[in-house]
């Protein structure tokens, strides 16, 4: 009786393992089995490379919102990414004991605000902000880059911190007693030694901008055009879906999910690159 | 100290390298750490005045846009979400971590599918949820609908910390265990996870904080009506969607910074209550 329970219970716990492989392997064939017809109707390059969606006309070509997608996501590493690593390195090497966990703290909460709070502040502060200052109607890819670097800052500071501080001591006192001050060792080499997790949460980074949906919405603009500068309206891939999946049907309605099918093999490349990083690092 | 200041900026003067890396790193935590304060600051000083009792009242019209509906919609879900994924996670997690052997095939594979499922964006899973749960088990527009398709996105935060907090447990808790003729299973259930429940707990923490901040899963799962569900099969939207499709009319501003900053306050909570556990954890680790 009692072998039959251990048995019993050792099924549940594997079952139980298995749910994660399940569900990616549904994810998967949902996804492929609603959106790859779609782009098969409308043809491959033509849904790519196509730069018209007018689901009205029957034109589904999703490159404008491709481009959008690279633009913000660019823009927002160029405010992310020298923000982030050299904030992870005053947090690994130049933070005074006594504030650091005040500071620590902070950054978990800024991870910890929903998107769209921070896509509020955007329409409610950024938006009037650039429109002040540049012009336009304010909703932007500017507008959306800036709000993506904040978004994307407490990712990149705590993969950079950890990987900083995986550093051996070692290094940092080599530069010392070579003569660099303790700008210049940190600098110069515990931050080459840790490029690697560097990169690995700027990578992370890019997930996290390229899927980002709610805060984006709310200032981007939403035109489904090409941007021709930093103060034009832009829509990425992840508002598409929402803006129109509520009120499309049958081929528009495959054809935002074919949208999806992009988004998911573009996530699924960063994950790949991830874990290549990863075991590089090994 | 006065000594030590006035020989750091002597070493500046002569090292202006130095001294302008050592401001960038300054002035790049100043920039973080006065975005985030600005952000609050910003949405408490402007929600907290527009907090009327209206708020509060117990049923949804354009007038008063009520937020206590979707706050209780919010409850629902996450209990419902959690029920799903916390049994699962740390099932996969005692299994990972007890049963299967090092290196073992299986444990390589669920290790790359809870990475790949914790990189999905939401908006994504929100798809899928409206394919599968909502189209294709026919639950409709429903809190399960929601709650299912939330609990796959938790479910490897879940097992990822529990797993954590199970391997922290030292083997001779289990030798001991064993010695004193318990079975594995009693083992698992009266010696490892009793022990682990802090780390299990502060990951429980964290799956509430995402569920609160969902938005984009849950439009196209649980949908966005506005009053307290009756049953788990009608639909209903959770305070985050409830907040986006507020801003979206342009009319309710002032209601969307109160409710702005009752989200914020739970956040703040949230994150306040897991520092709090990870800093118990953290203060028996060294006592031990």
């Amino acid at each position: 009786m009692k072998h039959i329970k251990e048995k019993a219970m050792k099924m549940l716990f594997f079952l139980a393992a298995c749910v994660s492989i399940a569900a990616v392997i549904l994810i998967c064939i949902f996804l492929f089995a609603s959106g790859v017809p779609a782009i098969r109707e409308i043809g491959i390059f033509q849904f790519l490379l196509g730069t018209k969606w007018k689901p009205a006309n029957n034109l589904y070509g999703i490159f404008p919102m491709i481009v959008g997608s690279f633009y913000v996501t660019a823009g927002a590493l160029l405010i992310g990414v020298p923000v982030g690593i050299l904030t992870a390195v005053f947090l690994a090497r130049f933070c005074p004991k006594s504030i650091y966990a005040f500071l620590k703290s902070a950054i978990n909460l800024m991870a910890g605000i929903p998107s769209v709070v921070y896509g509020f502040f955007g329409l409610v502060v950024l938006v009037p902000l650039v429109r002040e200052i540049w012009g336009g109607r304010g909703m932007s890819v500017l507008t959306a880059s800036v709000l993506l670097g904040l978004m994307i800052l407490p990712t990149i500071i705590s993969v950079s911190e950890s990987s900083i501080r995986a550093v051996p001591e070692s290094y940092y006192e080599g530069g010392l007693a070579l003569g660099a001050s303790h700008e210049r060792s940190v600098f110069f080499t515990v931050l080459p030694a840790a490029k690697s997790g560097i990169f690995a949460g700027v990578v992370l980074g890019i997930g996290r901008a390229v899927g980002e949906t709610m805060a984006v919405i709310m200032v981007a603009g939403n035109q489904a055009v090409i941007p021709d500068s930093m103060l034009s309206g832009v829509r990425t891939l992840t508002t598409n879906i929402v803006l129109e999946m509520g009120y499309s049907t049958d081929l528009h309605r495959e054809a935002l999910i074919a949208v999806a099918v992009v988004l998911f093999v573009f996530i699924l490349m960063i994950n790949l690159s991830l874990s290549l990083l990863k075991r590089r690092e090994k | 100290m006065f000594k030590n200041f006035k020989k750091q900026w002597l070493a500046y003067r002569r090292d202006p390298k130095s001294f302008f890396l050592f401001f960038s790193v300054c002035l790049a935590a100043l920039i973080t750490i006065l975005a985030l304060f600005f952000i609050i600051a910003y949405i408490l000083v402007k929600g907290i005045p527009n907090f009327t009792p209206d708020l509060f009242d117990r049923t949804y019209t354009t007038e008063n846009v009520s937020l206590l509906p979707a706050l209780i919609n919010t409850l629902f879900i996450m209990l419902l979400s959690l029920l799903f994924a916390v049994p699962v996670g740390i099932g996969a997690a005692v299994y990972l971590t007890e049963y299967a052997r090092r290196g073992n095939r299986l444990v390589q594979v669920v290790g790359i599918t809870a990475e790949t499922l914790s990189g999905i964006p939401s908006i994504i899973y929100g798809l899928f949820g409206s394919l599968f749960f909502v189209k294709y088990l026919g639950l409709g527009l429903s809190l399960l609908s929601g709650a299912l398709t939330l609990s796959i996105m938790i479910l490897p935060l879940i097992m990822r910390t529990t797993e954590e907090a199970l391997r922290s447990v030292p083997d001779s808790f289990r030798e001991g265990s064993f010695g004193l003729g318990a079975g594995k299973l009693r083992t698992v259930f009266s010696i490892v996870l009793p022990c682990a429940v802090p780390g299990i707990l502060s990951g429980i923490i964290l799956g509430i904080g995402r569920i609160f901040g969902e938005s984009a899963a849950l439009i196209f799962t649980a949908g966005t009506v506005a009053e307290i569900a009756d049953s788990i099969f009608s639909s209903a939207r959770t305070l985050s969607v409830h907040m986006y499709s507020i801003s979206g009319e342009g009319l309710y501003i002032n209601q969307t910074y109160a409710t702005a900053v009752v989200l914020l306050v739970v956040v703040i909570l949230i994150n306040g209550l897991s520092g709090f556990i990870a800093k118990k954890i953290g203060g028996k680790n060294t006592d031990g």
